[in-house]
Formats: structure tokens, C-alpha cells, sequence
């Protein structure tokens, strides 16, 4: 099959998938019955009035989080060519993707001396 | 085909062929996952589940269909009402994508893109986008705890997900899961190998945090947050979350029988066209999955927040990590020197790890405490 098609393919799909939500929440608008009301449209709160603004700034250790996942997400994205090529790229190969891994990996040791995988 | 047709219009309606059936049998799908949670909750909780609606309660998912779309859709005061809305759309989509790139058989693969793995990790992962904005959007305290608890987890667990399942096309030499099925024809399933077997174990608990499911289900801990993200949503667009949340959890168990069971591959049936019974056994395999997915519901207790986190950071991607120089280890040295090392080095991982994780900490441990 021709490789462009594939990728013709999920675009269509795209438009397809979009059905699939699309229709029961249209059928649902017409259907449903619409009585909204003050009490009603209150953000839930286990029926306690909800006590100042909710986007507030949150921790900071979730960004501390989110970077090490950058680190990580960015080190998947080239370890995945090398997979393909890991039988042909032989012991150098390994070697080169071993280091690379090493020095990742000496940073989660990092983090984690520093505490930075710690929930308080 | 095309006898008659131009190409291109043979082409267009094929597309349009395949898109209907995943379209029309993956939400199909879903509703009598629906309906099989709740028969093996209700049996491993010595109930009967559903049993009113039709024979052993077979139309209850119909009757929750139908309830669902007459039911009031709330949109709670001062949310932002588009992210409100598009939460729900955007989730569902990247679901139903998880299915274009699963193999059922050497031909029955809506998109058989050379890259099949990487584009399963991808759309799977865009889902959290999509929760963060119905947490976001909902302007309710619990919700917005709630999809930062999932922002937190799944790239937690993104990690080793992909560190996970990256051993498979080191071995198979491809990234096209048609291409990794096929590759299991010849040596065996990947399970039965060191490295395939923490792979799976791996996988299957990586995956489980990724598609929300106990015991990582914390996103939606009742007890804690309600409802987690979804707590402002009603009627339909609730129903779309959890349609999204079995769709995930079938995709993922498909993906987990095609990295490590083999795919489609098994004994065919003398009297079944061999398709039907490609079909069958990625079926069966599938729904295996699914079921150890309930079963493990049914019985595991929710993890606490940080020791969700803790286990993903501070196990699972060591394991992860050591997983891959095991494989490499493996390939290079067939036989019981490669195996051993490859079987001892995620093992002894795992226990330091533990250890070092699990032992008493000291007083003050984070020092980004002070800027919390």
C-alpha cells in the first residue's frame, strides 16, 4: 500500500472520529431537558458555597516534576530510531546509546539525592 | 479492486470502509466492556450485577445510553465554557485513533504506518491534555485538583511506558506492529523471553496508570476529590469521559497482546477462514487483558499520591532503564549467560530500588519544601 495513503487515511479518520462525539452530544441537546438555575449551576462543592477563586497558582514541585519529564520524554524520542537499528549498530551502537542513557540516568540520581522526587 | 473505478475513488471508499467499522465497532466495543466491569465486580463482590434489562442484563448498556442523553447538561457558573465542551470531544478522538494502528491480522490494519508504536505512544499520551482542560475548564476546586493529580501521574508513568516498550522493536528491528507480530512468528511471544516478561509487567502497570484504572485511578478518587476532573460534567459528555476510559483501556490491552502475546498469531481453526481466526485470537488475547484489568479492580486498593509518584520515579524507570541493557544484553549473548543477566539485572534493580525507596527517611528531605 502506498506509504502517503496512510497518513490520507487517519486525516479522513479525523473527520470521522469527530462524529462519534459530536452526535450524542447534539442529540443530547435536543433531547435533555434545559432548566439551569443559580443553586443548580454552583460548582460542586459537597453543597458548601465555594470559598474564593480557583485558579489560584498551584505547587511548584509539579513543575519540578514536569521538567524531568521533559528530560525523559526528550530521551524516548531518540531512543526509538536507535531501537530500529540496535542489531545492525552492533556493540558501538549499544555503547554510544549506553552512555547517553548513563548520563540521564545520573541525573534522576541527582534529583533524587535532592529530594525533588520527595511528596511532601 | 477497481475494475471499473478510478484508483483514487477505490481508495477513498476502502478508507471510508475501514473508518466505519473501527468507528461503528469501537464504541460498540465499549458498552459491553461496560457491562462485563460490572458482571465481574458484581461476581467478585458476591452480587449479580446487572441482570434486569434483557437476558444476564445484555441491553443495560442500551438503557444507560438512553438515560444518559436525557439527562440535564450542567455547566457550572464562571467555568470557561469552551474548554468545558471540548474537554469531552478532544478526549474521545485520540481514543478511537489508538485503534487505526492495531493489527487484528497480516492484513487487518486500518493504517499499517511503519511507525505504528511511536504513533500509539503519542495519541495515547495526548490525552492528558484533554483532562487537564475539563479540570481547568469546570472551575470547581476538586476537578482542577484532579487533572493536576493527572498531569502528575501520567507523565509520571509516561516514562517507563516508553523506556517499557522500547525493548520490543530493539529485538523485532521495527517500529509496525504488523512487522512486531510477525517477528514473534519466528522467535515466539515476547512474554516468554527475560526481558519481554519485565517488559509486560512493566507495561501493563505503566498502561494501567496511563488509562486511569485502579489501583492508579487517584485522578478520580472518590473518597478524596469526588469525582477528580469530571465532577461538573453530566449526561453525555460524562458518558464520553468513560467512553474515552474503556476505549484507552481496550486499545491498551491490544497494544500489550500484539507487543508481548503474539498478536494475532496462534493454532488456526481448520474449520474458520484463517482471518476469522486472526481475528479471534486478538480477540481473545485482548479481552484476556481486559479482564485481568477488572479483576485487578475488583481487588487492589487505590495508591496514595506519593506513593504513586515515588513508584514511577524511583522503580519503575530504574527497571525500566535496566530492562533495555538486559535485552541489549540478551541479544548479544544467546544462551544462559545472556538470559541470567538479563533476568538478575531487573531483579536485583527492583529490590534496590525498594529498598532504598521504602527505607525511613530523614527529617527534612525536600528542599523545595520551603518554596511550596
Amino acid at each position: 500500500m502506498n506509504y502517503n495513503l496512510n497518513y490520507l487515511f487517519l486525516g479522513l479518520f479525523l473527520i470521522g472520529a469527530l462524529v462519534v462525539p459530536l452526535l450524542p452530544i447534539v442529540l443530547a441537546w435536543f433531547i435533555a431537558p434545559k432548566k439551569p438555575g443559580p443553586i443548580k449551576n454552583e460548582p460542586y462543592e459537597c453543597g458548601m458555597q465555594t470559598e474564593g477563586d480557583t485558579w489560584v497558582q498551584f505547587r511548584i514541585h509539579y513543575y519540578v516534576f514536569a521538567i524531568l519529564f521533559v528530560v525523559f520524554d526528550v530521551e524516548a524520542l531518540f531512543l526509538f530510531p536507535w531501537t530500529v537499528i540496535f542489531k545492525e549498530s552492533g556493540l558501538g551502537g549499544l555503547l554510544a546509546m549506553g552512555i547517553f542513557l548513563a548520563v540521564l540516568a545520573v541525573g534522576l540520581v541527582y534529583a533524587w539525592q535532592e529530594g525533588a522526587l520527595e511528596w511532601e | 479492486m477497481g475494475i471499473i473505478l478510478p484508483a483514487w475513488i477505490a481508495a477513498v471508499l476502502w478508507a471510508i470502509l475501514k473508518m466505519t467499522v473501527i468507528l461503528v465497532l469501537a464504541p460498540v466495543g465499549m458498552m459491553y466492556l461496560t457491562w462485563l466491569e460490572r458482571k465481574v465486580i458484581a461476581r467478585i463482590q458476591d452480587r449479580f450485577g446487572p441482570n434486569r434489562v434483557g437476558p444476564y442484563g445484555l441491553f443495560q448498556p442500551l438503557a444507560d445510553g438512553i438515560k444518559m442523553l436525557t439527562k440535564e447538561d450542567l455547566v457550572p457558573t464562571g467555568a470557561d465554557q469552551l474548554c468545558h465542551l471540548l474537554a469531552p470531544i478532544l478526549i474521545v478522538i485520540p481514543a478511537l485513533f489508538l485503534f487505526t494502528v492495531l493489527p487484528f491480522g497480516p492484513r487487518l490494519v486500518a493504517a499499517p504506518l511503519t511507525t505504528g508504536l511511536l504513533f500509539f505512544a503519542a495519541i495515547g499520551s495526548s490525552e492528558t491534555l484533554a483532562i487537564f482542560m475539563a479540570g481547568w475548564g469546570s472551575r470547581n476546586k476538586f476537578s482542577l485538583l484532579g487533572a493536576i493529580r493527572t498531569a502528575a501521574q501520567l507523565i509520571a508513568y509516561e516514562v517507563p511506558f516508553l523506556l517499557a516498550i522500547a525493548v520490543v522493536p530493539m529485538i523485532a528491528g521495527s517500529l509496525s506492529l504488523p512487522d512486531i507480530v510477525q517477528a514473534q512468528q519466528q522467535s515466539g511471544w515476547f512474554v516468554f523471553t527475560p526481558w519481554g516478561f519485565v517488559g509486560f509487567l512493566l507495561v501493563m502497570t505503566a498502561g494501567l496508570a496511563e488509562v486511569n484504572r485502579t489501583p492508579f485511578d487517584l485522578p478520580e478518587a472518590e473518597s478524596e476529590i469526588v469525582a477528580g476532573f469530571h465532577t461538573e460534567y453530566s449526561g453525555m459528555k460524562f458518558a464520553l469521559f468513560y467512553m474515552a476510559e474503556f476505549l484507552s483501556a481496550l486499545g491498551l490491552a491490544g497494544l500489550l497482546s500484539v507487543l508481548f502475546l503474539g498478536g494475532w498469531g496462534g493454532p488456526q481453526f481448520g474449520f474458520l477462514p484463517p482471518m476469522l481466526s486472526d481475528i479471534l485470537w486478538m480477540g481473545a488475547k485482548t479481552f484476556s487483558l481486559v479482564f485481568v484489568m477488572i479483576w485487578i479492580r475488583g481487588t487492589f486498593p487505590r495508591f496514595r499520591i506519593d506513593q504513586l509518584l515515588g513508584f514511577a520515579w524511583k522503580v519503575m524507570i530504574p527497571m525500566a532503564l535496566v530492562n533495555l541493557l538486559g535485552a541489549a544484553l540478551w541479544s548479544f549473548w544467546p544462551g544462559i549467560g545472556g538470559t541470567l543477566l538479563s533476568l538478575g539485572l531487573p531483579a536485583a534493580a527492583f529490590l534496590l530500588t525498594t529498598q532504598l525507596w521504602l527505607q525511613p527517611k530523614p527529617v527534612v528531605t525536600s528542599k523545595w519544601a520551603e518554596y511550596v
